[in-house]
């Protein structure tokens, strides 16, 4: 895989699992707990497609096919989506949105501060933009952690539950594609062991306050998946956010 | 009105000026120039070229903001306009003139105080206070930190009683 391939597919990665999580959560549109939610969700989601795009149009040039950010996020199949498995999982409870934003959260937090001092200076550009928002939105889903899992005894159990349903899937976070290693050695991108350290500390402190507690097994690191490869979630998904690009290719309002 | 701005006597200063006309579509008591949008401009020619930062990235008004600055200069004269979007360094509410926050104060949105660098996971963190933008009391409270655009929070004032917004340090 040449320089230029690895950085595209790594693109793909951070453009497609904010696209996809983005689009998990404009699903709790007009349907959140109370109304602030509703807000704070929606404008998350806005804000993780907003960089869906900044990332996906990177993407699109370095390969050089004329595929622009609409190209890519609408008229690919799934097993062409480079996001990880935990992105998709359907929205479920609150619980398990919180919780999962959390966790997503907290690994793109780190992620993006670490490519603020990328090699790849467009990439850097991207990444010092999203790190504000993302700063943003790890300090609501720490918060609503803590609250839930600090809270009454049904918010303790729905956050547990959460957390153990969305643990597993973690450890893909941090096994490195062909392109990340690649990457890591040009100094492009940052190790994916280092930041699963930072990571897991920031876990670790926010689950601390909650009172909710980790499975005592580490999540299963992935062995055998490969980017590409998904759950049955994300066709359903695709086949819901795609479906007026398909059917009028092209179209503007 | 300048016909003939393209044959090449406008500055980009001139420019610039000129796109004091393009409001922000969501906060429309701002223009783009005091809002620190607008980052530079080019003129070559008859062609000019405007590099404009995003305020948030997934912002809807970006895409009114550019057909505003394409429409306003080809109404100057110039015959091609081409925005460019730069993320760096990115977009601060620091940017943000003092007249500007005034006229937020004035429209009815708290102004946003200075930045603050923050760790996200923080559990006795002090909050600022946002003086009410009607009575100035500081007696207030965030009622949602998430608001009707990206860039505000929602408040409510406990002295007059009114709910407001707030527009984000970012």
């Amino acid at each position: 895989m040449d320089a230029n391939a690895a950085l595209v597919d790594f693109l793909l990665g951070l453009g497609d699992d904010r696209l996809v999580l983005g689009h998990r959560l404009s699903e709790w549109c007009g349907h959140a707990p109370i109304l602030e939610e509703d807000i704070a969700l929606t404008n998350i989601a806005l804000d993780l497609i907003g960089q869906a795009n900044l990332f996906l149009s990177l993407a699109g040039d370095l390969e050089g096919k004329g595929r622009d950010a609409d190209a890519l996020a609408y008229f690919r199949i799934d097993r062409e989506f480079r996001n990880h498995p935990l992105v998709e999982l359907p929205k479920g409870d609150f619980a398990f949105t919180i919780m999962r934003q959390f966790l997503f959260d907290a690994f793109g937090y780190h992620l993006l501060q670490a490519l603020g001092e990328s090699g790849h200076e467009e990439l850097r550009g991207i990444a010092g933009k999203s790190v504000k928002e993302t700063a943003y939105h790890l300090r609501h889903s720490a918060e609503w952690v803590v609250r839930l899992g600090d809270g009454t005894d049904e918010s303790h159990g729905r956050a547990q539950r959460a957390l153990g349903e969305a643990w597993r899937w973690t450890g893909a976070l941090f096994v490195p594609t062909p392109a990340e290693a690649a990457l890591d050695e040009s100094g492009v991108a940052p190790n994916l062991a280092g930041l699963e350290f930072v990571w897991r500390a920031s876990v670790d402190e926010v689950m601390l306050n909650s009172t909710l507690e980790l499975p005592e097994a580490d999540p299963p690191a992935g062995k055998g998946y490969r980017r590409g490869d998904h759950t049955e979630h994300l066709g359903t998904l695709l086949a819901e956010m795609q479906s007026l690009a398909r059917a009028h290719p092209g179209a503007t309002w | 009105m300048v016909a003939g701005a393209g044959a090449g006597t406008t500055t980009p200063r001139e420019v610039v000026d000129f796109l004091r006309e393009v409001k922000d579509p969501e906060v429309p008591v701002l223009d783009i120039v005091e809002m620190g949008i607008v980052r530079r401009a080019v003129v070559e020619e008859g062609h000019v070229i405007v590099d404009v930062t995003p305020t948030y990235s997934g912002c809807p008004a970006m895409q009114v903001i550019e057909e505003g600055i394409t429409t306003t200069l080809r109404e100057q004269g110039f015959g091609s306009v081409e925005v460019r979007t730069v993320l760096h360094p990115p977009w601060t509410t620091d940017w943000m003139t003092e007249d500007a926050r005034e006229k937020l104060r004035a429209y009815g949105i708290a102004p946003p105080g200075p930045v603050e660098q923050f760790t996200p996971i923080q559990f006795s963190r002090t909050v600022r206070v946002v003086p009410c933008p009607f009575c100035k009391s500081g007696n207030t409270e965030v009622r949602s930190v998430f608001g009707s655009t990206a860039c505000k929070s929602m408040h409510y004032c406990n002295a007059c009683h009114q709910p407001f917004e707030h527009f984000k340090p970012h």
